[in-house]
């Protein structure tokens, strides 16, 4: 087994073999949370602590879950409404969390690079839950863990990645592990949502679905904000699905056993189709939910072994 | 007080020479070149280390007024004349802005306090917003040498052909900043795959050059004397050429950090790294340095920018822009110099003729009558940077750490040694 990372703070740092390492451990705690009894105790001692400065209900409550089903003390700081508003810097929250000795910090933050910023601040853990337009790692694990559960493999195979690539971490994580992972990628979006030169990442790149659909295996949508609807990046809501929102016409160009993933939360007939996103022989989004707890678990578990052992060392150069 | 500088490699800009001989200095001038020693003369042995006419840097922000934690302009004088730099010529981008002849006599009196000689730019229009132009007449009386909002770009045009037309009328030198408002609008670095990987907000190489053709076009309408204070995308490049091959008055600069690293250098959101513009590609970097060979960019400035740590500690999106320069600009420069990329004489005159023949300073000359400001240097003593060693106030230096070539021995302003190295 292979996991040497000190932090997870973005897939692009991680070796494939770290990656499968992830994954593999991950499969068992699918196992462990499928049971009645779902307590494991590999953190218990341990405090997490989450700190989102942007708003997140659906991944914070995946992160408390996985901590809380590991044993850990795990606590909630909503930052986005408190002390950063009274002119506290990043920098002296994270100090003064760290204070507190947290193990494990988990962060989400509205600018790029600013996870790695704190980790570099904090003798702890820190888990990247999202930073700005950049990584958003455990999040392309678990799309990882879903492929490979429902393909069989995570290698070799055609994934399409659809909607705005250019705001997206999400799609940055994932281009970047399967591309790690050898896989062929295809992007599609409006070339106002490409982000510039991704031309250089390996991919390939569309602007009509139809023909960047054409023989994939895997078919990953995007959240489309809200914000970007107003005409300054797409002219409206009704020609963007017109023209890039998955249905299941679109959708008969891609194998007839691919997949349809979507990271959440879905705007529904906007980037795709309600009744294809419910449909359970080809969404798998509720299945990417259900990873998202074991693949955090796994990367919790990982990330404090990793500390016990650096405390030991450490413990024991006191000693000696 | 006379003094003979014997044995001193002798790296003459305007000749483009590089040639081993002695200089005598007397009254604050250079009286002659390879005379010899007068009687009673202070004779200084160079061992054969190359001695240069001293840098003049335009585009140095000092904090005064209003940010004086940050630099002063005695430590900024300190700053300078370890670095080489015998006259600075001070931004007005401070707080408050020097639109007026009142705060630019205020300056022009505080500046007394540094060891280097000091001149002052001042603000094209009020408050550097880009609508009113400030009162230049009075501000040329009171010894402004040129007018700039810095790095404000207005949309203002019509405002900006007023202001570039009333300066002519003076023959006051106008220096912009090339760049379109609403491309560059929040960006943290220049879009391509780096700036995509790193999920920043990128400003594309295009925004300079149409910011530069909307200046030049404005050039040719009203004949004003024109200095592009740093052009630092190769997509610019010819622009720049086509307008001087037109006979426009125009001149232009590049910042030591654009020819010295790449986007890359960033790195893990390295905010010393983040500059106005953005650093650019290799492909970029290598064209400016060819550019400066070739003498089509005119000039090269440190663009000194003190910041705190705390504005540096931030997200890289939100930290603070700019690098401090004074202190590192010359042993930077020795790297182009040892890839064999420009000699000596090219990096002078870039560095020290030609900045002070724009402004119509007689510096920058290693020539009989010119001023006696100096910089005896070893180009090759290699040494490792130590950031808390700068005598800036402020150390956000990108050269941390780096292993650098070329270390100042003494600078000398009206022949009068301001530094011992």
């Amino acid at each position: 087994m292979t996991f040497r990372a000190r932090h997870l703070l973005g897939i692009e740092h991680l070796s494939p073999q770290e990656i499968v390492t992830v994954l593999d451990l991950a499969d068992r705690y699918v196992d462990l949370n499928r049971r009645t009894v779902k307590q494991s105790d590999v953190l218990s001692g341990l405090t997490q602590i989450n700190m989102f400065f942007e708003n997140s209900t659906r991944t914070q409550a995946s992160f408390e879950l996985a901590g809380k089903r590991l044993g850990a003390d795990v606590m909630n700081m909503s930052v986005a409404s408190s002390s950063v508003k009274k002119g506290e810097t990043l920098i002296d929250t994270a100090m003064t969390l760290n204070a507190m000795h947290p193990d494990l910090l988990v962060v989400r933050h509205g600018a790029s690079g600013a996870v790695n910023l704190l980790a570099s601040k904090v003798n702890c853990a820190v888990l990247n839950a999202g930073d700005g337009r950049h990584e958003h790692p455990t999040q392309a694990l678990l799309d990882a863990l879903t492929i490979r559960r429902a393909k069989g493999r995570i290698q070799r195979l055609t994934i399409a990645i659809c909607g705005d690539i250019a705001h997206s971490r999400v799609a940055r994580s994932n281009l970047i592990l399967l591309g790690k992972m050898e896989n062929r990628l295809r992007l599609i979006a409006p070339p106002t949502l490409m982000p510039s030169g991704v031309e250089d990442f390996g991919c390939e790149l569309f602007d009509d679905m139809r023909k960047g659909l054409e023989g994939a295996d895997v078919v990953m949508m995007l959240r489309l904000q809200k914000e970007r609807m107003d005409g300054g990046f797409i002219p409206s809501e009704r020609e963007y699905y017109h023209r890039f929102g998955l249905d299941a016409e679109k959708l008969s160009y891609a194998k007839p056993d691919a997949i349809v993933m979507h990271p959440g939360p879905m705007n529904r007939g906007v980037e795709i189709d309600g009744e294809l996103a419910d449909d359970i022989n080809r969404s798998v989004i509720q299945e990417q939910v259900e990873m998202g707890v074991a693949v955090r678990m796994a990367c919790m578990d990982l990330l404090a072994r990793n500390l016990r052992a650096e405390r030991g060392r450490a413990a024991v150069g006191l000693m000696a | 007080m006379t003094l003979h500088l014997t044995n001193a490699r002798l790296i003459d800009p305007e000749a483009g020479s590089d040639t081993l001989g002695s200089l005598t200095v007397e009254g604050g001038v250079i009286q002659s070149m390879d005379g010899d020693a007068p009687d009673g003369a202070t004779i200084v042995d160079c061992g054969g280390m190359c001695l240069a006419p001293g840098i003049v840097d335009i585009g140095v922000k000092i904090g005064e007024p209003g940010e004086r934690h940050k630099e002063s302009f005695r430590s900024a004088g300190l700053a300078a004349a370890a670095g080489g730099v015998t006259t600075m010529v001070v931004r007005p981008d401070t707080t408050p802005a020097i639109d007026t002849p009142e705060t630019l006599e205020f300056v022009t009196r505080r500046a007394a306090e540094a060891r280097v000689r000091i001149h002052h730019m001042a603000a094209l229009t009020k408050g550097r917003a880009g609508h009113e132009m400030t009162e230049i007449g009075f501000l040329l009386d009171a010894g402004a040498v040129a007018f700039t909002d810095v790095f404000n770009v207005t949309n203002d045009t019509k405002a900006l052909s007023r202001a570039l037309v009333y300066a002519r009328s003076l023959g006051a030198l106008v220096i912009g900043h090339p760049q379109e408002p609403g491309l560059s609008a929040g960006a943290a670095a220049t879009s391509g795959k780096f700036a995509s990987l790193r999920g920043l907000p990128g400003v594309s190489a295009m925004a300079e050059r149409i910011g530069l053709d909307r200046d030049l076009g404005l050039v040719e309408m009203t004949g004003a004397r024109y200095h592009a204070d740093q052009i630092t995308t190769a997509r610019s490049l010819p622009a720049l050429e086509r307008a001087k091959n037109n006979g426009l008055d125009v001149t232009a600069g590049v910042s030591i950090h654009h020819l010295t690293l790449n986007e890359i250098d960033v790195g893990d959101y390295r905010t010393f790294f983040k500059f106005t513009p953005p650093l650019r590609s290799e492909d970029d970097r290598l064209a400016l340095v060819q550019a400066v060979a070739d003498g089509l960019i005119d000039i090269i400035g440190s663009f000194h920018t003190p910041a705190d740590e705390e504005s540096k500690r931030l997200p890289f999106e939100e930290a603070a822009s700019g690098a401090v320069g004074l202190e590192t600009m010359l042993p930077a420069a020795m790297r182009l110099y040892h890839a064999g990329q420009i000699d000596l004489p090219g990096l002078f005159r870039a560095l020290s003729l030609n900045p002070a023949k724009r402004l119509g300073l007689p510096q920058g000359r290693l020539s009989a009558g010119a001023p006696a400001d100096l910089v005896l240097f070893d180009p090759d003593a290699p040494f490792l940077l130590d950031r808390s060693q700068l005598h800036s106030k402020s150390k956000n230096t990108p050269f941390d750490g780096c292993r650098m070539e070329g270390k100042v021995l003494a600078t000398y302003v009206a022949g009068v040694q301001v530094f011992q190295g």
